[in-house]
């Protein structure tokens, strides 16, 4: 164990001032990487404002000032308003039926009640356009509030589970009410996820474009649309994204500050007494009414149109060949693919960066990605139309500019995904394989890497398929001639050719139940009993 | 030669204050040193700065008469021919137990002899396929020890290994480590807050306090010659009772203890003093007229743990109960009162 070459092996060592604060290089180079791929990320947002700062200031400020933008505002506002609202008061009512009550098939219930995040809005929009005569503020308003309670369900039923019931129990005893002790007790606990949620449920319908133009409801997104598909106004269209922009960024910035103080909460509940199962007596009939009308609304009717449609065979109407569906198929999947490899790509360097180093730089880029969520996808995609023409106009209408509107879009689920599966990696199998003989970088790619694979390719699948439903940005960036399968869906019920579009709805239905059940199982896990068995 | 020299180590994180201050100690080769300390001591950062995962604010590490660390050197811990063996093992989830040994080895050696004369050396060659999932606690830390010990390093370093383990299978593991360190050849630095672990495994233990070192010693040094009544208190439980110098011995709560003066310093006749004494220094006796002159305590518990027992006193005149370890074929009863005497000399403290 002589080391005759020491001097020589000396010079390859880092020398310099001797501080504490050092970092290796590899950090240096990880925290580059991260913000460059945050400086992508940011693309949409700095072109959109470049975008609005280029046009004449006059022209701006009256588009801003007119009456036309102040309804808008009213209907979108009002619609975001009502849809939260509704999802709040039905998904906290739902969460504690199937986690606190004796209803009967409370499991069977929980499952059926987070179903309809597997039908993409516009999908039930179809089945009740092409079926009833809903249609504006009522239609719009019924198919965001079905489709999106499961969003405040799901979190609440877990935030029930954790909750200390024995608080409520105490409430009772000292001379409350069922409902007051539930109030005084235990919806403190659980309100931040039930908020969390809520807030997701209003920066979805925010951001929704297929059900509000399928139920013509002059909301934001659909007038953004309008104006520049078909009245042309860049610059009309421009101004209002940045206005829909500022709404969903500040939706984030509160939905974010609800999950802190949701995770906060969780950590201090450290006692659990077993639930005893409130008995519903007479009411368990109102609450299997309740939830059955529920699953009508949200389940039954579009997959009763879909049922009928794809029998239905009407003379002389469009018809959809497998050809035809196969190729889109095709491209969605190509298209959806590429997306995750690059929402993976920026998502690696950013999540490295704040699971292993962390500071205010990994904040900072964190928050950027954080964007993707903020922004609707009719404004990536408006920005990225922009951006592409006056900066890189040979991407123009390619698939690698809807690629990289998706990676963008859904940068925040698989950075989500890449962190978490980094941060199960302890630190202290880093620190051995450093000791045997491996560098940052190689320790990073033979340890933290393998293990956190599984994770990071189920968060990269679920962002293909999320990617595979995506409509807004797809109508305006896809290359001309390329259907994906959720354009053509939009298309043939634009054109009221119901049961050619039938087909396309069950792919897409197909799509999104993946990550539902993926996300149901994660909410069921936590009712299985715990075993004690230890290793 | 793989000596360990650390010189004047001054260390800390990122924002926070010194959290060792000014530690130089020697280890030499083939010794196993043990570094005992309370939590929040420092220790655990110590091994971090001889592995290099932290660079010290001041001071330098010698690692086998290479400069690793110092005011102008930092030689990454992938270069410092250093094994590190953590609390919970840390083996690599995702590889076999012989992919795990293989880690550390040149790809070209991953497939050789050596794996397999390293999971013999730990007698886990029947589970070479096996993942680390499958096996025990007691069987994960064998492994982990193969794993650093394959590339052949200078030193091997061990955070607290055997803390998370049975107290059973704890003695065991730790003989087991030491003679397998012992045959490897490597100098082996051992940190942990168990005393017994420390006095029992190591040739040469540093205390800890505080981010400063109190005392470096054999084991037995260490237990009969305490720098300090902190030493003599942490490693091994002394009773420090106050009392007056006559000369040759102190007057105090238990009588005249015949002492002798820690340091050089001889204090003066009827100076304060501190005397010290083990547990097991003082003898118990049923009183009555056969009992020898002594003081009479009261018995406030008993612990018996069959080879001794630890019987807890009130003594008259001392605020605070304290305790005598008498063998376990002695039967004391609790609230009886006892005589107690003192069989060796203590050590007084100025």
């Amino acid at each position: 164990m002589l080391r005759s070459a020491t001097h020589t092996e000396d010079a390859e060592y880092t020398f310099g001032s001797h501080r504490a604060t050092r970092r290796p290089v590899s950090h240096y180079v990880l925290a580059l990487g991260a913000l460059f791929a945050a400086a992508l990320a940011a693309i949409p947002l700095v072109y959109l404002l470049v975008r609005v700062s280029a046009a004449n200031p006059t022209v701006v400020s009256e588009l801003v000032a007119r009456g036309r933008t102040l309804e808008l505002l009213f209907n979108t506002v009002g619609l975001v308003v009502s849809v939260a609202a509704a999802s709040l008061v039905i998904g906290v009512t739902i969460a504690w039926l199937v986690t606190r009550s004796d209803l009967a098939g409370r499991r069977a219930w929980l499952v059926i009640s987070s179903l309809p995040l597997a039908i993409p809005s516009y999908v039930a929009a179809f089945g009740w356009v092409a079926t009833t005569p809903l249609r504006g503020f009522w239609g719009a308003w019924l198919v965001l509030t079905v489709c999106n309670i499961p969003l405040v369900t799901l979190p609440t039923v877990a935030a029930l589970r954790q909750s200390n019931s024995g608080a409520e129990d105490v409430a009772r005893t000292l001379g409350k009410s069922r409902i007051a002790a539930f109030m005084a007790a235990t919806w403190p606990q659980v309100r931040p996820a039930a908020l969390a949620g809520t807030l997701l449920v209003s920066l979805y319908v925010l951001s929704d474009f297929g059900a509000v133009a399928l139920m013509r409801f002059d909301a934001f997104t659909w007038a953004i649309h309008t104006a520049y598909s078909s009245l042309f106004d860049r610059t009309l269209a421009a101004t209002l994204s940045v206005l829909l922009a500022v709404l969903g960024i500040a939706l984030v910035y509160a939905e974010r500050r609800a999950r802190g103080a949701h995770t906060r909460f969780g950590s201090t509940v450290t006692t659990r007494t077993p639930v005893v199962p409130t008995p519903l007596g007479r009411g368990a009939i109102l609450a299997h009414t309740g939830l059955a009308s529920i699953a009508v609304l949200s389940l039954g009717v579009p997959l009763a149109t879909l049922v009928r449609y794809l029998g239905l065979r009407v003379e002389g109407a469009i018809a959809v060949t497998a050809a035809d569906l196969a190729a889109d198929l095709g491209a969605t999947v190509m298209l959806a693919g590429a997306g995750a490899a690059i929402a993976l790509t920026l998502s690696f360097p950013i999540g490295l960066f704040a699971a292993r180093v962390g500071g205010a730089l990994a904040r900072l880029a964190e928050s950027v990605s954080y964007l993707g969520l903020a922004l609707p996808g009719i404004v990536v995609g408006l920005a990225l139309v922009f951006f592409s023409l006056a900066v890189v106009p040979a991407l123009y209408q390619t698939g690698l500019m809807l690629a990289f509107a998706y990676g963008i879009l859904f940068l925040p689920k698989a950075l989500g995904a890449v962190r978490s599966s980094i941060e199960q990696v302890e630190p202290g199998l880093e620190d051995v394989g450093r000791t045997l003989g491996e560098t940052q970088w190689g320790v990073w790619r033979r340890v933290t890497a393998r293990i956190a694979w599984p994770g990071i390719g189920a968060g990269a699948l679920l962002v293909a398929l999320t990617a595979m439903k995506e409509l807004p940005a797809t109508l305006l960036l896809r290359p001309t001639g390329t259907d994906t399968l959720a354009t053509s869906l939009w298309r043939l019920t634009e054109a009221s050719a119901y049961s050619a579009a039938a087909p396309y709805a069950v792919l897409l239905i197909v799509a999104a139940t993946i990550p539902t059940l993926l996300l149901t199982r994660e909410a069921m896990a936590h009712t299985a009993p715990r075993k004690g068995a230890r290793l | 030669m793989s000596d360990v020299l650390l010189r004047e180590i001054v260390a800390g994180y990122e924002g926070s204050e010194d959290v060792l201050s000014g530690i130089t100690m020697t280890i030499p080769h083939g010794d196993l040193a043990a570094i005992l300390g309370p939590s929040g001591s420092g220790k655990s950062t110590l091994l971090r700065v001889i592995a290099g995962l932290v660079r010290p604010r001041a001071g330098a590490v010698m690692l086998g008469g290479r400069a690793v660390s110092g005011p102008r050197v930092h030689v990454p811990t992938e270069k410092r021919r250093i094994g590190l063996v953590p609390q919970d093992a840390a083996l690599f989830p995702h590889l076999s137990v012989r992919a795990n040994v293989a880690f550390g080895l040149p790809r070209t050696e991953r497939n050789s002899a050596r794996v397999a004369q390293m999971l013999d050396l730990v007698d886990m060659s029947d589970f070479a396929d096996r993942s680390p999932g499958e096996l025990s606690g007691g069987q994960r830390h064998r492994v982990a020890l193969a794993r650093a010990l394959a590339p052949d390093p200078d030193v091997v370093l061990l955070d607290e290994p055997f803390s998370a383990l049975d107290a059973s299978l704890r003695t065991e593991i730790r003989a087991h480590v030491r003679r397998v360190l012992r045959y490897a050849g490597a100098t082996a630095i051992l940190v942990t807050h168990d005393q017994d672990e420390a006095l029992s495994i190591a040739d040469q233990v540093a205390v800890v306090n505080n981010g400063r070192l109190m005392q470096v010693g054999t084991p037995a040094e260490l237990y009969t010659e305490p720098a300090s009544r902190w030493v003599a208190q942490f490693v091994g439980g002394a009773i420090v009772l106050a009392g007056r110098w006559n000369g040759k011995a102190v007057e105090c709560p238990l009588g005249t203890v015949p002492a002798r003066v820690h340091g050089t310093e001889t204090p003066a006749k009827g100076a304060a003093v501190d005397v010290v004494l083990r547990p097991e220094q003082m003898a118990l006796h049923p009183r009555g007229k056969r009992a020898p002159t002594g003081v009479t305590a009261l018995v406030r518990d008993v612990e018996y743990f069959g080879h001794d027992c630890l019987v807890t006193l009130d003594l008259p005149g001392h605020p605070e109960p304290v305790q005598s370890r008498v063998l376990g074929n002695q039967q004391w009863a609790r609230d009886s009162e006892v005589v107690v005497t003192v069989t060796s000399e203590g050590i007084a403290f100025t």
